[in-house]
């Protein structure tokens, strides 16, 4: 019994084991070995990513409870690793140039990513609630990583603010629910929450108001609207690669535990939440779309992008079907591509050695740096939900799905966004493109930067051809959260 | 007949070529605008003499698409990779494979910026417009349909005129506004029959109610594509901005994918909703021909009044459309396929002149006959076949449509017939004062004739001009068996 829960859990003690040493290692080495610690940390994300692709233990729950390892914890934590990896490699000499090169950055993003993959495999509301805090907390300090400059500390502090508002929320929820159902296990609370409905009964009061409060603690992590508030600007002021590590493995993390905590536990109150996603799917789309048209900070402009995805992505959710789950989970995956290909790109936005943010900085892009600015246009496009670029699958399940659930109005007003976000998504290819030249980026952004950009953009265009692979792992998945 | 994957091929080898200059035009700047030209000249004429299988192996009086490839593309979807063409549609991929090389030609001196990007450009586009007209699933036209976007918005952008910016994004943002309803439209028409494929969508019968809105969806795709007054504002723009080529790309092809939507899908798919709108199209379809000729007729700008006679020529081809008779849906192919050569014609015309004195301004010229007899002639042979002269192309789908109106409304064929009325008012009128009148500007006597290459140009499409207006039965016979089969189904399906 230990050794099959401990086998279902051998990927995050790996991950806990790795980085404890790694700690012990910095503080041996010190600050001027940072670039070695960052390496192991990747190796150790690779060997993690392989052990969960291989999930020794199988699918099933372990540990009271409390943990449960199947085809969708895979599905979402295989993202969330392509994340965390792909930022860490790209920070190794992001964090030199920025003289934040500490050893303790690559372990803070370390303990962030196992904090979400607890969350994501947390298979009840206390489990769910320590991952999260753990992976936030790491989150905290990396925002004000750059402690001597204000910008960054101030993304911190709202950061920490917020963000320990949300978990207070999702607290007093999850002990709404507890104090009126008697349990937080999934399993549990499914079973008799499906009981008071079987035997037609009025929902307790305080069941449903304790659910809205999960959803807003969810959707203030995946910073939805209304509860987007903190992420324009805690995006702008944390350093670049924070912000990347932001907008990729958290965002996933959370959306995962979002599909997971609405469609297993609360399954039997799908009637009720769907009102709430329907809402804040439809806000997110508009407010992602119109707020981001007067954005002349990339950072900001990536922040309303993500609110928007989050949206289209949420669309999929509030068809509460298993189709949409499935869309959902193609979507996480898209979203996580472009996003790691157009942070990429961002981070190689430097002039004189010093960041620059402005999206009027890119301007003429395609005369100085051609493939790069090729790329950007690429994943520009691929965002807009053009054709033939992977973004228009992941437009297409999550609205085929919500059509398919009778959301009309709510695909009409989706697509009729994606238009306005297209105007701020080809206005960058137009700064790029149509401009008159400004100063050429350095040209020293190191080999791993470029191999991501070059891969994201290649995947981009390759799996909107290719796309079976991924449309199966999420069918899988899927079917795993509906007992499939 | 053959084994080969022909459309595929016609699809990919722009695609392949663009490659190749991608990855092989190198060196200085020079010799990589010169490597570009003459590989795109290569590749688009290759890809021209790859569509002649088509014009020689299609098997007329058959209505069955041809050529058919099949493989499953999205399996979890049951979306395939299903590529075909009817009479119809082969015809404008003919059309597109024919204007591409002249487009490249056209653009040899003209484009010295980005020879290497604006060529990679020319050859993605020529293989989203074929790709368009040879897919049979809905999910492929799509892709190939809204793919379109991208280059021509990079063309307009990049190589346009000094208010480029504004043109590519009006461009845009109404095209794509117009197809993300019709996605959403081909999202319920994937969830209500469960398949994308064309060939079977076309023998599924959604219910009324369900028709309606989903016609309407196709419609905002269409109408802004085709263009139809009153959403064809960008198209003026777009015209007036793009390069000589695009324009040619935009008027010749472009707008025959709104024509051939509304054949392919709105009519046959939706028989009960397309009766229902007839009003509405004939309504629509008149104040394009009328109206437009009007503001046509006091442009200044060469380019702006071509772009105005396109609205209202396209007003022509929904009319014809929406008679749902014989003469009307021929005239209307035909006349897609005529004013795809005329109007591009027409565009290069303007090009040539704009090459020597860098102006589209009308009262700039006056009297190029007197420096530029034989540009004169050509202009002329377009300019007729554009009023619809009886021996040009232009006659012969004007008429017809005008008889097919007669059929169905005797009303809107008189109106339909003051606009060809109109057209030849706004022609004449800038015929006579672009190539006629006195030879009194310096710089207009300093303009020289035109270049072997531009005769190369329009040689073609003078012939072609002829031999679509004197000769048209090669051409009907490829359309006559399909637009047969559609008539038969429409009428089967809205007698009920």
């Amino acid at each position: 019994m230990l050794y099959q829960d401990t086998l279902r859990l051998l990927p995050e003690l790996f991950l806990a084991g790795s980085l404890i040493v790694l700690l012990i290692y910095g503080v041996f080495v010190g600050d001027s070995k940072t670039r070695s610690v960052v390496l192991l940390s990747f190796a150790t994300l690779v060997a993690v990513a392989v052990l969960v692709w291989r999930m020794p233990g199988g699918a099933g729950v372990a540990f009271a409870d409390q943990f449960q390892s199947d085809n969708f914890t895979r599905y979402a934590k295989i993202l969330v690793l392509i994340g965390a990896g792909s930022c860490m490699l790209m920070s190794m000499r992001f964090i030199e140039r920025a003289q934040m090169a500490r050893f303790e950055f690559p372990i803070l993003f370390l303990f962030a990513t196992l904090g979400m993959m607890m969350m994501v495999s947390s298979n009840d509301l206390m489990s769910l609630y320590m991952g999260l805090e753990l992976q936030s907390l790491a989150l905290y300090v990396v925002a004000a990583f750059r402690r001597d400059t204000l910008r960054s500390t101030e993304a911190g502090l709202k950061y920490f603010v917020l963000g320990a508002l949300s978990s207070g929320m999702l607290l007093y929820g999850i002990s709404l629910v507890y104090g009126f159902v008697g349990t937080t296990g999934y399993d549990q609370l499914n079973q008799a929450i499906a009981g008071f409905r079987g035997e037609g009964q009025a929902l307790p009061v305080g069941l449903v108001i304790g659910l809205v409060f999960v959803a807003a603690g969810l959707a203030f992590k995946v910073s939805a609207v209304p509860f987007h508030m903190w992420t324009p600007d805690v995006y702008e002021g944390a350093p670049t690669i924070v912000t990347a590590f932001f907008a990729t493995a958290p965002k996933i993390a959370a959306l995962a535990v979002f599909v997971r905590v609405m469609s297993e536990p609360f399954a039997a109150l799908t009637d009720q939440w769907q009102q709430i996603l329907v809402f804040v799917a439809l806000a997110s789309m508009i407010l992602g779309a119109f707020a981001a048209l007067n954005q002349s900070n990339i950072k900001r402009l990536m922040a309303y992008s993500s609110i928007g995805h989050v949206g289209y992505a949420l669309v999929g959710l509030a068809a509460g079907t298993q189709a949409g789950v499935e869309a959902v989970l193609i979507y996480m995956a898209i979203y996580l591509i472009m996003n790691i290909g157009t942070f990429a790109c961002i981070l190689c936005m430097r002039r004189d050695g010093r960041m620059v943010e402005g999206i009027a900085d890119l301007a003429g892009l395609s005369k100085s740096q051609p493939m790069m600015a090729l790329a950007l246009c690429i994943f520009m496009f691929s965002m807009a939900g053009i054709p033939p670029l992977l973004g228009f699958w992941g437009k297409w399940y999550v609205f085929a799905a919500a059509l398919d659930a009778g959301l009309t109005w709510l695909v009409i007003i989706g697509v009729l966004s994606s238009v306005v976000g297209a105007f701020y998504y080809i206005r960058i290819i137009k700064i790029m493109y149509f401009d008159e030249a400004a100063e050429p980026f350095d040209n020293d952004t190191g080999a791993e930067t470029g191999f991501i950009i070059g891969a994201s953009a290649i995947a981009v265009v390759g799996l909107f051809v290719f796309l079976a692979p991924i449309e199966n792992a999420a069918k899988v998945a899927a079917s795993a959260v509906f007992g499939g | 007949m053959f084994d080969l994957p022909i459309l595929s091929i016609l699809t990919f080898l722009p695609l392949f070529g663009a490659a190749c200059i991608f990855f092989l035009a190198r060196g200085e700047r020079e010799d990589v605008a010169r490597t570009s030209r003459w590989m795109a000249l290569w590749t688009s004429g290759a890809v021209f003499f790859v569509s002649l299988l088509i014009w020689f192996g299609f098997e007329r009086g058959s209505a069955d698409f041809q050529f058919v490839e099949k493989v499953l593309w999205i399996p979890g979807l049951n979306i395939n990779y299903h590529m075909g063409v009817d009479g119809i549609s082969a015809l404008l991929v003919l059309l597109t494979t024919f204007l591409v090389p002249l487009c490249v030609l056209s653009s040899w001196e003209a484009v010295q910026s980005r020879v290497k990007e604006y060529m990679i450009a020319f050859l993605l586009l020529e293989t989203l417009m074929i790709g368009t007209f040879c897919a049979l699933d809905l999910v492929l036209f799509y892709v190939f349909f809204e793919a379109v976007l991208i280059p021509m918005f990079l063309i307009i952008g990049v190589w346009g005129g000094p208010r480029r910016v504004y043109s590519a994004f009006k461009f845009f943002i109404y095209t794509l506004l117009g197809s993300v309803l019709m996605l959403a439209a081909m999202i319920t028409i994937f969830n209500t029959a469960g398949t994308t494929d064309i060939p079977t969508l076309l023998t599924t019968s959604f219910g009324e109610d369900l028709q309606f809105w989903l016609w309407l969806a196709f419609f905002a795709s269409f109408a802004v594509k085709m263009p139809m007054w009153p959403v064809h504002t960008w198209l003026p723009d777009a015209h007036v901005e793009a390069p000589t080529a695009g324009s040619v790309i935009l008027a010749g092809v472009l707008l025959k994918m709104g024509g051939y939507g509304f054949l392919r899908f709105s009519i046959p798919m939706f028989p009960d909703a397309s009766l229902y709108f007839v009003p509405l199209v004939f309504g629509l379809s008149i104040i394009a021909v009328i109206y437009t000729s009007l503001v046509a007729l006091v442009q200044e700008d060469m380019k702006k009044m071509i772009a105005y006679s396109s609205v209202a020529h396209m007003g022509f081809v929904t009319a014809g459309l929406f008679t749902f008779n014989q003469q009307g849906f021929e005239g209307a192919i035909y006349q897609m396929l005529s004013h795809g050569i005329v109007s591009a014609a027409l565009f290069l015309c303007v090009g040539v002149v704009y090459d020597r004195l860098h102006t589209r301004v009308i009262a700039r010229y006056g009297g190029v006959v007197n420096v530029m007899p034989k540009y004169s002639f050509a202009f002329m042979i377009f300019m007729l076949a554009s009023v619809g002269l009886p021996g040009t192309g232009g006659f012969i789908g004007e008429f017809l449509i005008l008889l097919g109106a007669f059929k169905a409304n005797t009303l809107v064929a008189a109106l339909l017939a003051t606009g060809m009325v109109l057209g030849a008012a706004y022609m004449l009128l800038l015929y006579r004062r672009v190539v006629f009148g006195a030879l009194v500007k310096e710089d207009v006597k300093a303009m020289l004739d035109m270049s072997p290459r531009e005769i190369i140009i329009f040689a073609p499409l003078i012939v072609l001009v002829l031999w679509m207006g004197i000769y048209p039965i090669p051409f009907f016979d490829f359309m006559a068996a399909p637009v047969q089969q559609l008539l038969e189904n429409f009428h089967q399906a809205t007698a009920g």
